[in-house]
């Protein structure tokens, strides 16, 4: 590769193709044997939804839970706002006085959540 | 022949080649795995825990995972009575299990019916449903029973063909790949026994299928 540089992301090319490679060989070759001896069987029964034994009646697609709400706002307020912020922490010093002050807002705002769940207090251990 | 390929083998061997066949290879890797259902039923169950806890290992043959699901199942091994009202589940277990599948009748009660052939809800025997692969005779049968069956159950599997009319029940279109569920009607089951299970072959009539 006389006179050109090579760049420097070829080794995570190489590894990626050979890591894919590794997953997909085996289900392909897999493939390939069911394909030359073992004939397709499928049934009824063999696909039927597994209950112990017993036949499955009805739908599995049930009503949410509503009550799981406060789970839902916080993993908003903790992990939502977490990722946010990693960046701008990284950032953090070379940011205009402007950009803070919108990324105060928005810490602000999930504040204000965190001060409900707070008192709503579902953050201590019972 | 067999011989000369035998005695082939074992001079290459002692030079350092090993040498195998697609068969052997494909055999010993299912033999050596046979992952057997979560499936108890009565008193041999209990004896089916001892041979997988420390003093009986079953788990240094293979069958170090008993799946809950029969998805990933290779093995079922019906232990316990099986009354009329359980029936239909197991066989609907052992349809719902991917093949290649085996079955062991561990057990009296899981051959015939056992010392409870009499009562009134008490199914004379699995192999009346399901093609059974092993019995295992006893009341309950030792650990070590259950063990030899599996080992037997072992070199069953070694010795299926991968080619030709012999070909075991998995590699081939036109056996069946799960059999009718009986009914709990209002007299016992219907059917009362699934004819498919030991069919008639030209030539050699009544062979079990393998």
């Amino acid at each position: 590769m006389a006179g050109h540089a090579e760049h420097p992301w070829l080794t995570v090319v190489a590894l990626l193709i050979g890591a894919v490679a590794f997953g997909v060989t085996p289900l392909a070759l897999a493939q390939l044997w069911a394909r030359v001896f073992s004939p397709k069987k499928p049934g009824a029964i063999k696909n039927a939804t597994y209950e112990c034994g017993l036949e499955s009646k009805g739908d599995a697609w049930i009503q949410f839970g509503a009550s799981y709400y406060i789970y839902a706002i916080v993993f908003l307020v903790f992990d939502v706002e977490a990722v946010f912020l990693l960046p701008f922490a990284v950032a953090f010093t070379g940011l205009t006085l402007g950009a803070c002050l919108a990324m105060l807002v928005f810490l602000l705002l999930l504040v204000e959540g965190l001060i409900w769940a707070c008192q709503k207090g579902v953050l201590t251990w019972a | 022949m067999a011989d000369d390929l035998k005695e082939l083998k074992i001079e290459l061997s002692k030079n350092g080649i090993f040498t195998t066949t697609l068969q052997d290879l494909y055999n010993w890797g299912r033999k050596n795995s046979v992952w057997p259902l979560n499936f108890g039923l009565a008193c041999c169950a209990i004896e089916m825990i001892a041979t997988t806890m420390a003093r009986y290992d079953l788990a240094r043959f293979g069958a170090e995972v008993f799946r809950p699901s029969p998805r990933q199942a290779d093995l079922i091994i019906v232990s316990g009575t099986v009354t009329k009202k359980m029936a239909p589940q197991v066989v609907r277990l052992y349809n719902q299990m991917p093949e290649p599948k085996y079955v062991i009748a561990m057990g009296a009660c899981a051959i015939s019916g056992g010392p409870f052939r009499d009562g009134y809800n008490v199914l004379k025997g699995i192999d009346r449903y399901i093609p059974v692969d092993v019995h295992i005779p006893g009341c309950p049968p030792r650990p070590e029973a259950l063990i030899d069956a599996f080992m037997m159950l072992q070199r069953k599997i070694d010795s299926q063909s991968l080619s030709g009319p012999n070909r075991p029940r998995h590699l081939r279109a036109d056996q069946p790949s799960e059999f009718p569920v009986p009914e709990f009607g209002a007299h016992g089951l219907e059917p009362t026994q699934n004819d498919e299970v030991f069919l008639e072959e030209k030539g050699n009539p009544l062979r079990i299928l393998q």
